[in-house]
């Protein structure tokens, strides 16, 4: 138990980190839409569509971070496995 | 054949002379007419832009000067890429888009015009109102006349366009938008840069 909070915590950390990075690494918030410049060929003018994409930004970073400290955190207040004692009279 | 000539000479000045000035109208059905805004704040910079925009400009080819006309952009069109910041934005707190629905600028005056073949510069004065408040401004813009070529954006129709671009800034302090506060994220200075084109039907 206090193994596997601690893989799920390592992989939520690095997984996130490697999207974050992956998609960007915005720094700034995250983007649920993006703009995209489009032209008019008569007028020579720019507009701008946006365009449905999520972009993580750094509190989505921060989410992941705080959620794989909690789940790091809670591996600590799980008992270690204990071992089977040997009996002594056994040998 | 003299005569012949000199009647159309004379209709071709008078053509001139009386030539009435026109109104553009800037609902673009195309979508591409749009306010951009910038705000590069220390912490924080943000972007976006607006795509409600309407209004009509009465523009005479012969006369540029004499252009007078309302811009306005509808407020809850404004975007932003974080969908959160957007609505914060829009909310009561800030821009109030429920109580002032219309941001807005009438040209009441054009200056220091300058005109060379399609396009004309100018430092426009009039009144920019936001959030309910307005104030003087004078703002350079730069205008292309393109005639007849409404046909080469909506099919089937003749007309002229005008195009309209303007970049100026703002304080959002003097509009009394959250005067003073969270300026280390939310900067004073506003950079709007304005592109949009009119249309005048035959």
């Amino acid at each position: 138990m206090k193994g596997a909070l601690c893989l799920i915590a390592a992989i939520l950390l690095g997984g996130s980190i490697f999207f974050w990075a992956a998609a960007g690494a915005s720094r700034g918030w995250t983007k649920t839409r993006i703009p995209v410049k489009t032209v008019d060929a008569v007028t020579g003018l720019e507009g701008i569509q946006w365009q449905e994409k999520f972009v993580p930004g750094v509190d989505f970073l921060g989410a992941a971070v705080l959620g794989a400290g909690v789940l790091a955190g809670l591996s600590l207040l799980v008992p270690r496995k204990s071992k089977p004692q040997r009996n002594e009279t056994e040998s | 054949m003299k005569t012949k000539l000199a009647i159309l000479a004379l209709i071709g000045v008078t053509g001139i002379a009386f030539a009435a000035p026109q109104t553009f109208d800037f609902k673009d059905p195309k979508g591409i007419n749009n306010a951009g805004f910038k705000l590069d704040a220390p912490l924080e910079a943000i972007n976006g832009n607006a795509s409600g925009v309407s209004g009509t400009v009465t523009f005479d080819p012969e006369n540029p000067g004499a252009t007078r006309g309302k811009i306005a952009v509808a407020t809850g069109s404004l975007m932003l890429p974080n969908p959160m910041q957007r609505q914060h934005m829009l909310s009561d707190k800030w821009l109030d888009a429920g109580k002032f629905p219309e941001i807005s600028f009438e040209s009441k005056e054009f200056k220091n015009v300058k005109t060379a073949g399609d396009t004309t510069t100018a430092d426009a004065t009039g009144t920019f109102t936001l959030k309910g408040v307005s104030k003087e401004l004078t703002v350079p813009v730069k205008l292309t006349y393109l005639k007849d070529k409404l046909g080469d954006r909506v099919p089937n129709q003749k007309g002229d366009l005008l195009v309209i671009r303007a970049s100026f800034t703002i304080k959002r302090g003097d509009f009394n938008i959250m005067p003073g506060q969270y300026e280390d994220k939310v900067s004073d200075t506003i950079e709007i840069a304005l592109s949009v084109a009119g249309a005048s039907p035959k």
